[in-house]
């Protein structure tokens, strides 16, 4: 990477020169532009609030856009560093995508791959964290392309919870970005789309891997909207 | 573009009254709500509020001439047919006709409104859409309530698109001796029908005691409705200086348009309540949705238009 004229300090190691920054700008104004000109995008604290406290915020997961809209409903301040957790496999395969994964939203990459992978993804997911950034993980692993809600949660979750006990759990329903694109689509179809962020949850002294992934499961669940609208 | 006479003198009366209620909302959120707990002052506060900024964005779209105002109403549109799609029942076999109805229907219609095209914007979607779109769903091949959502996208088309499209519209008339200031009637279309939402909202307030349709809209009362019909109608009948018609006319027609209004304000209601939400979306605070406040003009518009074509511009 090219270090001249940087003065950037924490983020410096990836900017190079004031045309990255002009892109990076022009990329998140223009993202954001488009997002809520599509979805309209409402954000909806549920006894909670935005915190600069450390979080994990975990939520349901249906299409790429997914953390967008979590990081674009998030104030300002916190966007910074609020990082999407992501499969390296994918963020990495083009320089476009390189661009968008790590430049615009500063991921957290993890190889969801058990064979090929060099590092523990918990590990570098408590790395993030220990260096204060909030997380945004989506505990599917994967897009959910079945008729259920949601599907089965990976452990993940549960092993970061209990590696940094101190972490706010943030579990967070994107609503009808699914409709919006749906799998194999590419011309997205306006919607009003909205992001509840529910009651904080912690993972407690002695609780297992599955009872807890069920509460965390259920808790996201819970925030569904309750209404007759929507593909059944 | 220059902006005429007797549209000055209304932007002024309606700036006017915003000031007069901006300063009430004001007096009383100092009085009776000082912390922000009194709920119907807050959300009065909010109305108020919102009433500025679409009439700053209308003052700016009458400014801007034909341009503006299509461009404006299409807005309208867009945003309006993006939370009616939201609680229909589409599916992914529908992804085509939407992506349709968004970027090829809804600009094509406006693009109709903006060359003049009569005989084509009164049919394109009534007639052409409403027979290729469902065309497009049946190629995918998915029959799951298959009527239901086909119906659904025309209806919305047509509520959201079509409709609304009429209030542009009025800028094509050619009405004899009125040349020049068809925005004027834009203007009272869009006066008397949100001055007939706002006086029925008071006279419920004032006076309601009886609900006309408890079911779906608890507050609407016979009271507000009659009080507000048949104030706007008054208040129609005082705007004859900016319209082609005589004063008994401005008075009919403002009547036509603000009982159109209020039985458009009850059908959508009625689909909000079958949907099982309160409001259409979340975008227009102390409002809910743009349909929320759309739904009367929606209603009266291509009423209106085709009223004033068939008596003032030559039928």
């Amino acid at each position: 990477m090219k270090q001249s004229g940087d003065q950037t300090g924490g983020q410096a190691g990836r900017l190079s020169g004031f045309a990255r920054r002009a892109a990076i700008s022009v990329f998140t104004v223009g993202v954001t532009l488009f997002a809520r000109f599509v979805t309209a995008v409402l954000g909806i604290w549920v006894d909670n609030k935005p915190s600069r406290k450390r979080r994990i915020y975990f939520a349901n997961h249906a299409s790429h856009g997914d953390f967008i809209l979590i990081w674009i409903v998030l104030p300002p301040r916190l966007r910074r560093r609020t990082r999407p957790v992501a499969g390296s496999d994918y963020w990495l395969k083009s320089r476009l995508r390189r661009f968008i994964g790590i430049d615009v939203f500063n991921a957290v990459l993890i190889d969801r791959n058990k064979e090929t992978r060099t590092r523990d993804p918990i590990e570098i997911m408590q790395e993030a964290v220990d260096g204060g950034a909030s997380l945004i993980l989506f505990p599917e692993g994967t897009r959910n392309e079945t008729d259920e809600p949601l599907q089965p949660f990976k452990a993940g979750l549960y092993h970061l919870a209990r590696a940094r006990p101190q972490l706010e759990l943030v579990p967070v329903w994107i609503e009808n970005l699914n409709r919006v694109m749906p799998k194999g689509e590419f011309i997205p179809v306006p919607l009003m789309c909205s992001v509840t962020f529910g009651p904080v949850l912690q993972l407690t002294g002695d609780e297992t891997s599955e009872a807890f992934l069920a509460r965390a499961r259920d808790a996201l669940l819970a925030l569904r909207p309750a209404h007759n609208g929507g593909a059944a | 573009m220059s902006i005429h006479p007797d549209l000055l003198n209304l932007l002024i009366g309606v700036f006017a009254i915003l000031v007069a209620a901006s300063t009430v909302g004001y007096v009383l959120q100092r009085r009776l709500s000082p912390d922000g707990s009194n709920k119907s002052i807050e959300n009065l506060n909010d109305r108020i509020r919102a009433w500025w900024v679409m009439a700053v964005l209308l003052a700016i779209a009458f400014a801007g001439g034909r341009a503006g105002v299509i461009l404006l109403f299409g807005f309208c549109s867009f945003a309006a047919l993006r939370e009616f799609m939201t609680l229909t029942h589409s599916r992914r076999a529908d992804h085509w006709s939407l992506v349709a109805a968004f970027f090829v229907v809804l600009p094509y219609q406006y693009y109709l409104i903006w060359v003049d095209w009569y005989g084509l914007y009164a049919i394109f979607i009534p007639v052409y859409v409403f027979l290729l779109l469902p065309i497009v769903s049946a190629l995918r091949g998915e029959t799951e309530s298959y009527l239901v959502r086909i119906a659904e996208v025309q209806w919305a088309l047509m509520i959201c698109v079509f409709c609304a499209s009429h209030v542009p519209a009025l800028l094509n008339l050619d009405i004899p001796g009125y040349e020049g200031r068809n925005v004027l009637l834009i203007a009272f279309l869009i006066v008397v029908v949100q001055l007939s939402d706002v006086l029925q909202y008071v006279w419920g307030k004032l006076a309601g005691k009886r609900k006309i349709a408890p079911r779906l809209s608890p507050s609407k009362t016979v009271e507000g409705f009659v009080g507000g019909v048949l104030s706007a109608t008054l208040v129609g009948a005082g705007l004859w200086w900016m319209t082609p018609f005589t004063i008994l006319q401005a008075g009919v027609l403002a009547f036509v348009i603000a009982l159109l209004g209020f039985f458009g304000g009850l059908v959508m209601s009625a689909i909000k309540r079958d949907r099982g939400v309160k409001d259409w979306g979340h975008v227009i605070a102390g409002h809910g949705g743009v349909i929320d406040r759309l739904d009367s003009v929606v209603f009266s518009a291509p009423i209106f238009f085709h009223l004033v074509h068939f008596w003032w511009a030559g039928g």
